[in-house]
């Protein structure tokens, strides 16, 4: 007995909870088990999934960056006035894409260099980036996106003969690369180093200012493709687009067992609490479940995943202390 | 000694930009180069990919169907207004044997309906009611409804055209709109500054109502009134309030402020109640009179308007279950029965009218419950 507890770890035991929710799902209700609906489902947490990659990582690094949702709207709001201005949809991307990617460097450069930490400097980016979208496109939605693009974030077109709707699969591709770098690669341990100790990782040669650096580009980068799916998505630019949205992404890292002080974590336990928030939202959907039940559910899930590890973590301490007693 | 200078970092990482940027520069041009899309080619293909729904024949004869599945669509579930309707639609399923629900975000954000969308098409209703938080975000998700034949029926505020099959208007919007200033006008004797305060910036019915109040704001009768700022109290409760004391602290010669949202409506008329502006401003707008009782009768609030909601949401259920049946198919001229409120006539663009709006004021509003 004891010798299986010993491998289930949090992590796991999400992905097996995950697993259980779909049979009980296809099991107790119908509709759930369909293809349409796993593609909707998957394609309604795009979005979420794809943001919460880079941030795994960041948070793994003791950083968080809090701006991610209004660096959405901002690219949101920026494909809207660049598209009703005439502009091509192919030049647009990359400019919303430069655009994420200066907002992120804006972060880890406030973070890095002038030191400050990064809750504060995200907190502040998140009203000036959201305060930017409103200037950029003001109340206006636009509306009116080309239909090859938006049937590309749309959950109706997916990948051929499966039911993985495009945004997801990229997100699937872009998971196992951000997996090989944080468990498989030197820069990948580097983060555990500095999420666990800063200083002694910068003593040990690891280069702690321009990790951080590029992980809040990359998250910026995210940040503003996530933008672009979403205004796809909805076919609605928008300044408010994708409002409170990074408390649902940081909500599923932490649920997927990646420790808030930074140093413990995979993404494959990440990705678990994405799908796993994702596929209970549908769940209680289809079966009429109320709004607030759903998010006092996400909040339950939420302090549970919090609480487990410290639980087991105080458990094992006793035990240990219990057999090593003469 | 330490383990990594900064100069080595600096250049090392300057190189990297430069070429990375130089990169995104050049793909970008590239891009851009090869026939881009632009917005006006996408009209093009918007124009192709009209649906064909309606060309269904309709069948004035057919008997409504029993056991129809019907599902309102709020733009947000715990709004005291929406809630209304949507129980009086609800019991009109009732009378026709139907079966109907309310189901709905607690936030009006356009993207949150979308999933409820998703749902409702996976439980395979018959027809989705729906108040739309934004005309264009709900569209996709309602045209693949309506590929798998489920009827959509927008009310109290549309969707974009093509997404629906009707559209159940409260009244007429130019009727709203003009006949909100002309009572607010007489109250004020035709004089002052007057501001709005609206519910979201993208409400597709409050944003009609309010051109046609600037509209009517332009007659010569009107020239010594004048629009200040038009506010967003996005439907929510402490915003609304919140906004009504900042209009009321910018303008200090406001004389009026007109509120087309019953959320918008109780929350300024709770802050003017408790101020000292209590009778010096004029509050008119869109009220339900359980609401706004109190106020009327503290003298806050002379008067304010609305149609009645349990009519709207038996109609747009009515209209629901003669689309599912096959009696209409949404085009104009269209005629179906509606229960106990006669028979009603599909008008341009799908549109069915509910009828005038009604003033509630000291002398009647005791007669309604609601």
């Amino acid at each position: 007995m004891n010798k299986y507890v010993r491998y289930l770890r949090w992590d796991t035991g999400l992905g097996i909870l995950l697993v259980a929710v779909l049979l009980a799902g296809a099991g107790s209700t119908e509709g759930f088990a369909e293809t349409t609906n796993l593609s909707a489902a998957l394609n309604d947490t795009a979005e979420i999934a794809l943001i919460a990659l880079p941030m795994t990582l960041l948070v793994v690094a003791g950083q968080v960056d809090l701006s991610v949702a209004s660096m959405l709207g901002l690219s949101s709001a920026l494909a809207g006035a660049l598209w009703d201005a005439g502009w091509a949809f192919e030049l647009i991307v990359p400019v919303c894409l430069l655009v994420g990617v200066l907002g992120g460097l804006l972060n880890g450069w406030l973070v890095t260099r002038v030191g400050l930490p990064s809750l504060a400097v995200t907190i502040g980016t998140l009203t000036l980036y959201r305060g930017l979208a409103s200037v950029v496109l003001g109340n206006k939605a636009v509306a009116d996106f080309p239909d090859t693009y938006a049937q590309w974030a749309s959950y109706t077109e997916t990948v051929p003969g499966t039911f993985v709707p495009y945004p997801i699969a990229l997100f699937a591709v872009l998971a196992v690369v951000a997996a090989v770098v944080l468990h498989c690669t030197g820069f990948g341990r580097s983060m555990f180093a500095i999420g666990a100790q800063e200083q002694a990782a910068w003593f040990a040669g690891v280069r702690v200012k321009r990790i951080k650096l590029v992980l809040f580009a990359v998250t910026g980068l995210m940040a503003s493709f996530a933008g672009i799916v979403y205004t796809l998505r909805y076919g609605s630019a928008r300044a408010d687009n994708g409002l409170g949205l990074e408390l649902v992404v940081i909500a599923s890292v932490l649920l997927g067992g990646v420790d808030f002080n930074g140093g413990k974590g995979t993404l494959g336990g990440a990705v678990a609490g994405v799908l796993l928030i994702g596929v209970l939202n549908n769940l209680l959907t289809l079966n009429d479940v109320s709004n607030e039940i759903q998010v006092i559910v996400t909040g339950a899930l939420l302090i549970v995943s919090v609480l487990t590890p410290r639980v087991i973590a105080v458990l094992g301490e006793r035990r240990q202390r219990r057999t090593a007693a003469p | 000694m330490r383990p990594h200078t900064r100069t080595r970092f600096r250049t090392r990482f300057r190189t990297r930009t430069v070429a990375a940027t130089a990169v995104v520069c050049a793909l970008s041009v590239a891009l851009a180069g090869c026939s881009g899309t632009t917005k006006d080619d996408a009209k093009d293909d918007a124009a192709n990919a009209k649906e064909d729904a309606q060309n269904a024949k309709a069948d004035p004869d057919a008997p409504l169907k029993k056991g129809l599945k019907l599902a309102f669509l709020p733009k947000q579930i715990n709004n005291p207004y929406e809630k209304i309707v949507d129980e009086a639609g609800i019991k009109a399923a009732e009378e026709y044997d139907g079966e109907a629900k309310e189901v709905g975000p607690s936030d009006a954000k356009a993207s949150s309906q979308v999933s409820y969308i998703n749902t409702l098409v996976q439980q395979r209703q018959d027809a989705i009611l729906i108040a739309a938080n934004d005309p264009n975000a709900v569209c996709g998700p309602l045209k693949q409804a309506m590929k798998q034949d489920i009827k959509v029926v927008a009310y109290d505020s549309d969707t974009s055209k093509d997404c629906r099959q009707l559209f159940i208007n409260q009244a007429s919007s130019e009727d709203i709109g003009r006949s909100l200033v002309q009572h607010t006008a007489e109250q004020l004797g035709h004089k002052g500054q007057i501001a709005i305060l609206s519910a979201t910036q993208n409400a597709t019915n409050q944003n009609a109502w309010i051109e046609f109040m600037k509209d009517e704001l332009k007659k010569p009768a009107y020239k010594d009134m004048k629009l200040v700022k038009t506010a967003y109290g996005d439907d929510d409760d402490q915003k609304s309030f919140q906004e009504t004391q900042g209009l009321l602290k910018a303008y200090p010669k406001l004389k009026a402020i007109i509120s087309p949202t019953t959320v918008g409506i109780a929350a300024a008329a709770r802050y003017i109640g408790g101020s000292s502006y209590k009778g010096k401003v004029v509050l008119n707008g869109l009220g339900t009179p359980n609401q706004m009782r109190k106020y009327v009768k503290n003298g806050t609030v002379e008067q304010f308007s609305l149609w009645d909601p349990e009519k709207l949401g038996y109609l747009a259920s009515y209209a629901a279950a003669a689309l599912a049946s096959g009696q209409i198919t949404g085009k104009e001229g269209e005629r179906f029965k509606a229960g106990e409120l006669g028979e009603r006539t599909v008008g341009k663009d799908g549109e069915v009218i509910l009828g005038p709006p009604t003033v509630f004021d000291k002398k009647n509003i005791d007669d309604f419950d609601f």
